[in-house]
């Protein structure tokens, strides 16, 4: 079990766990600082997988700027207390119960695939940097690209019309 | 790392998502389950790429490229779409004084 074994099996369990923490915390603090931690770990995959230009994209945008807003509005509302007064168990179980479901679903589709010789190459390649990433954008993606910056002109004027206190 | 290991990661990642969607009651919580639900997916494309840069890595040196850019543009429309979320959840808790999603369930209150 080499190096790349052990900090995969690390980041895996390390996601899991804070994915787990992030559903199951009563603070919606604790939540917000669970799913940072998760989105951490998904970028630790990113470096492992050599896309080290997702990697740093995953890190400044959610775990920066969106989990900041996310904090933001958490603390705005003031919830940082135990903010769920209606309790009701059998829906809670009903949900893990479906949860559940699904996963076992998905596990025993994909369990049988034969994908047992198809490999996700690690630590090697050069897809990943920020020259090829580049090229391949600014060439055959420029017009999803120039979409994109309308996409979010238009966010931001939606944000402005619902937040604004009339 | 064999793709299966991958799979069922971001399998399960998903599915904490798809149970904290169900289970909880509080919208921001719920909104966090899905953007966890989305970083699963990216996941999944990032590692499939990588296995499509193993399969014809040789033979063809866009390839990958394409699955990449993807999750790119996934992170661009998912930023785009949490800022106009949290401006719903603002102004949600300003009519209504809560954001549990069983008391906004008539929209029209």
């Amino acid at each position: 079990m080499n190096i790349t074994q052990v900090l995969f099996w690390f980041l895996s369990i390390l996601a899991i766990l804070g994915a787990i923490l992030v559903v199951i915390s009563k603070n919606p603090v604790h939540s917000v600082l669970w799913l940072i931690v998760v989105f951490v770990a998904i970028s630790g995959h990113y470096i492992l997988l050599d896309a080290q230009f997702l990697a740093i994209v995953n890190l400044i945008v959610y775990a920066g700027a969106i989990m900041v807003l996310f904090l933001f509005v958490v603390m705005l509302m003031n919830l940082n207390t135990d903010s769920e007064p209606q309790k009701n168990r059998w829906l809670k179980i009903a949900g893990v119960m479906t949860g559940g479901a699904l996963l076992l679903v998905l596990v025993a589709a994909l369990k049988r695939a034969d994908l047992k010789n198809q490999l996700a190459e690690m630590n090697n390649g050069d897809i990943g940097l920020i020259h090829n990433l580049g090229m391949s954008l600014f060439h055959d993606y420029v017009i999803p690209f120039e979409i994109s910056s309308v996409l979010f002109l238009s966010a931001m004027v939606g944000v402005v019309v619902i937040g604004k206190k009339d | 790392m064999p793709i299966n290991y991958y799979i069922f990661l971001s399998v399960a990642l998903f599915c904490v998502g798809v149970a904290g969607v169900l289970t909880r009651r509080n919208a921001i919580i719920i909104f966090m389950c899905v953007e966890l639900m989305l970083n699963a997916v990216n996941l999944l494309l990032v590692a499939f790429s990588k296995m499509q840069w193993h399969a014809l890595g040789a033979a063809d040196p866009q390839a990958g490229i394409n699955a990449q850019i993807f999750v790119f543009f996934i992170m661009v429309v998912a930023a785009a779409e949490v800022s106009v979320g949290l401006a719903i959840i603002v102004m949600m808790y300003r009519n209504t004084h809560s954001i549990d999603v069983n008391f906004l369930n008539r929209l029209k209150h």
